[in-house]
């Protein structure tokens, strides 16, 4: 039996270094199944965009089809013979379209963009780490993500479709089987297992997020010298990893409802196409209740990082402060720990006893007030400010109008006598679209046009990005708000046609909502051609273009394999020293020995 | 906000090599480790020591989504049967919890032999592969108390109460899986030639494996107590 030598040991730094320090060489290694955080990133934002374009081409047809419910669409019988005979939608494949839109949406480009893919490239950078905690983990989540996406993208291709049941997945039209209608058989089996796989991958990566933070920072990185987007990111993992550690076995006892014949979800004598549906005794509630105990914190889940993404831009276009950066980190934590005690504001009308209505309805008014404290900081912090304007500063812009356009119909729908008049109508799609889809989005918009050079060493054509914004911004805005007057007016979501006398009048708002659809996805080929154009062609991107102060700027444009070249910065300041003066002008970046001069 | 205040003083690198911080458990650190290259390189514990805490804060959520869907299942039902547990659980629960005491023999052995010049790793090998085989035996007696219940004619879709014994057990099983692999990873790195066990995986490994403990211990009082 050997002994063991001393001095052997490997500590964690050693280790860390043999396993990342040697660049891969391979092409698999480098670019398929790398540890790197950065290539990571990449490949979740990649997902992120293969997921928004199909997501976006899904919208497309069914605002077509509620416009033009008896046209055909070339080529939609070729996704479907039965859901879409001769290129006319059925009722069923509408709800199909709708489900698969939702949830590519919600989990593969809500989540993973603003969270997954600049949270993974950023993160370990802004606090002066070579990687993340455990990047073969990162490596897995990543493909354990992909996994999930494919098998949710291959319920399009099982004989009866994509699932009808929306991205919700109320049981017990999902838990009971083929009887419930196209697409839930296989369809939504598929839909539980890729949801069922996604939480894994999600779990992995926020605990990931959260190692990284606490144990990874570098030398004088004190929590409170942290960037708010890194702030933002580590609040968020810390939501997800709660969250999707409720959603995982909720899945389980669906997908069980459904193969293994368990009655957790299905009611006893429940008749379903004239069926007797062999099920005793379950609570199609119990599902609502463990969904939205995920869901709402997931509102969150994509809506924070895009706030720390917009705040860290913003100081960046403003070269001074918000009024308080350690207020926006608190109302970030105070909306993440509300998070969890309001998910019974989706379940107003499932016939909860009104009182747990009240209960729900107060922490959700309160949501407001941290809510509310941000986008006072943030206006009040450009109020006199010299905003350099750029498409990353107008995107960041866009985002505050988008959250507070879409938040001020919460205030509406947090009650319940008011949510019972409007509940499932279009007022609460415009809603969740604003506030949660659009400004979402707008946060990756704006940290694409001012990380890509960063990303890729090459500059974006900010023309393009301002003519992008102002399409997108007029359009987005002529989409949804027309939402909320549907809603009013009574107009149910989920219907794929209008017939009732009461909707027939609204048939015209919804044709000019459909003609703002197409034309704003039409502009989204411009970002797309910006995108992919700049890549290849664009200028080259000096290491700091915006002259920020964050570590990220401190190397290269795109970084070296490990970051800082094998050594550790040392941060000196505050994220945000602007409006200082300094040998490097307005600014200290974080790592400057310098003190800032008044 | 505005003021740049001087770099905070890094911590001490002693409380850091030592773990005393990290709560190691009494358990010295695995062996010598340059302290000047550590300071330099690593002011920051290991990850591997937040990182367990965290993944069993989404175990723990996990499984409290659980209890919480058999409450409200329990509330709304009329067809709520009152279940046997199989006598071989309360053997199997003996095991589990013995073999945690296996593994913190092994958890010290494994500290002496590494401080230790001329150590023999047999001793730790042996607590490990004890405490190896006994988790084995737990999985094995829970799927014996599965086959208990289903000559009672209890299969998972039968009632409730069977459908959650079935999955909350399995559930943890799948979880002691998962434990067992770690310390098949630990007793592999520990018979290495050269050394490559960190204590903080060390730790990690059985800060898990206990927790599995507890919380079967948890599921035992639902099962018993609510199925």
């Amino acid at each position: 039996m050997p002994t063991f030598p001393r001095g052997e040991l490997m500590s964690e730094v050693s280790a860390r270094a043999v396993e990342h320090h040697a660049p891969p060489q391979s092409f698999v290694r480098k670019h398929v199944f790398s540890l790197d955080h950065k290539v990571i990133g990449k490949q979740y934002y990649a997902l992120a965009l293969v997921a928004v374009l199909i997501g976006m081409a899904l919208s497309w047809l069914m605002r077509i089809h509620l416009v033009w419910p008896n046209a055909p669409i070339p080529g939609l019988q070729l996704l479907s013979k039965t859901g879409a005979p001769g290129g006319v939608m059925t009722p069923e494949y509408y709800l199909s379209l709708l489900t698969m839109h939702g949830t590519l949406m919600v989990f593969f480009v809500l989540t993973n963009a603003p969270f997954a893919a600049f949270g993974n490239y950023f993160l370990p950078i802004q606090i002066g780490a070579e990687d993340m905690a455990f990047p073969r983990f990162n490596m897995m989540s990543f493909w354990i993500t992909f996994l999930a996406f494919s098998i949710l993208v291959a319920a399009f291709f099982v004989p009866d479709g994509p699932p009808i049941s929306g991205w919700t997945s109320y049981a017990p039209l999902s838990a009971v089987g083929s009887d419930a209608g196209p697409g839930e058989g296989l369809g939504q089996t598929l839909w539980g297992l890729s949801i069922f796989v996604f939480c894994i991958a999600s779990l992995l990566g926020s605990l990931n997020f959260i190692a990284t933070t606490l144990d990874l920072r570098t030398k004088g990185m004190t929590l409170a010298r942290m960037p708010i987007c890194t702030w933002a990111w580590f609040i968020t993992s810390c939501i997800a990893l709660l969250a999707f550690a409720v959603l995982l076995p909720a899945c389980l006892l669906l997908i069980l409802d459904r193969v293994a014949g368990t009655s957790f979800f299905i009611p006893a004598g429940l008749v379903v196409s004239d069926r007797l549906q062999p099920h005793s005794g379950g609570s199609p509630l119990l599902w609502q209740h463990l969904f939205w105990f995920f869901g709402h914190p997931e509102v969150y889940i994509a809506i924070l990082p895009a706030m720390g993404i917009i705040s860290h831009i913003l100081i960046n276009s403003m070269r001074r402060p918000l009024l308080s950066h350690r207020v926006i980190i608190y109302c970030m934590m105070g909306i993440g720990f509300l998070s969890y005690m309001v998910w019974g504001h989706h379940m107003f009308v499932s016939g909860m006893n009104p009182f747990s209505s009240l209960l729900f309805s107060f922490p959700t008014l309160m949501i407001t007030i941290p809510a509310t404290i941000m986008t006072l900081i943030w206006l009040g912090s450009l109020y006199g400010s010299r905003l350099r304007i750029t498409a990353a500063s107008l995107f960041a812009l866009g985002f505050i109008s988008m959250f507070v356009s879409g938040g001020v119909s919460g205030f509406f729908l947090a009650q319940p006598s008011i949510d019972i008049y409007l509940h499932a109508t279009y007022f609460v799609v415009g809603h969740f679209h604003m506030v949660m889809g659009v400004a979402a989005i707008f946060g990756v918009f704006a940290g694409t046009y001012f990380w890509f050079p960063k990303m890729t060493g090459r500059m974006m054509s900010d023309s393009l990005g301002k003519l992008h914004f102002w399409l997108t911004f007029v359009g987005t805005y002529s989409i949804f708000m027309p939402f909320h007057y549907l809603g009013l007016a009574g107009n149910v979501r989920r219907y794929s046609a209008f017939v009732d006398d009461f909707l027939v009048p609204l048939i015209p708002v919804h044709r000019f909502i459909t003609f703002a659809a197409l034309l704003t996805g039409a502009a989204q080929l411009i970002f797309f051609y910006n995108l992919i154009h700049s890549r290849f062609r664009g200028e080259p991107a000096p290491p700091n273009p915006w002259e920020c102060t964050s570590l990220e700027w401190t190397m290269p444009s795109p970084p070296p394999f490990d970051n800082f070249g094998g050594n550790h910065p040392v941060v000196y300041h505050d994220p945000y020293q602007y409006g200082v003066k300094s040998s490097t002008g307005d600014y200290l970046m974080q790592d400057s020995p310098e003190q800032a001069g008044a | 906000m505005m003021t740049t205040i001087p770099p905070p003083e890094i911590e001490p690198t002693e409380s850091l090599l030592d773990g005393g911080k990290s709560g190691g458990g009494g358990l010295l650190h695995l062996g010598p480790v340059d302290v000047k290259r550590k300071a330099v390189d690593d002011p920051s514990p290991e990850p591997v020591r937040t990182g367990i805490w965290v993944g069993l804060a989404a175990i723990t959520m996990s499984f409290a989504a659980f209890t919480s869907a058999l409450v409200v299942r329990q509330s709304t039902a009329n067809d709520w049967r009152h279940l046997t547990i199989p006598p071989i659980v309360f053997l199997n629960t003996g095991v589990l919890l013995v073999s945690s005491v296996t593994l913190e023999v092994a958890r010290r052995r494994v500290a002496r032999y590494v401080r230790s010049k001329d150590g023999k790793r047999a001793a730790p090998l042996l607590w490990l592969s004890a405490t190896l085989l006994l988790g084995l035996i737990f999985v094995g007696g829970q799927y014996a108390g599965w086959l208990q219940l289903r000559a009672q004619g209890l299969y998972l879709a039968t009632n409730p109460n069977s459908s959650f014994f079935y999955v909350l057990t399995a559930m943890h099983a799948l979880h002691v899986l998962g434990g067992l692999i770690g310390l098949a990873r630990v007793i592999y790195k520990l018979r290495e030639p050269v050394l490559s066990l960190r204590r903080s995986t060390m730790d990690a490994t059985s800060y898990y494996w206990h927790f599995m403990g507890i919380l079967w211990l948890y599921l035992l009082l639902v099962v018993w107590m609510k199925l």
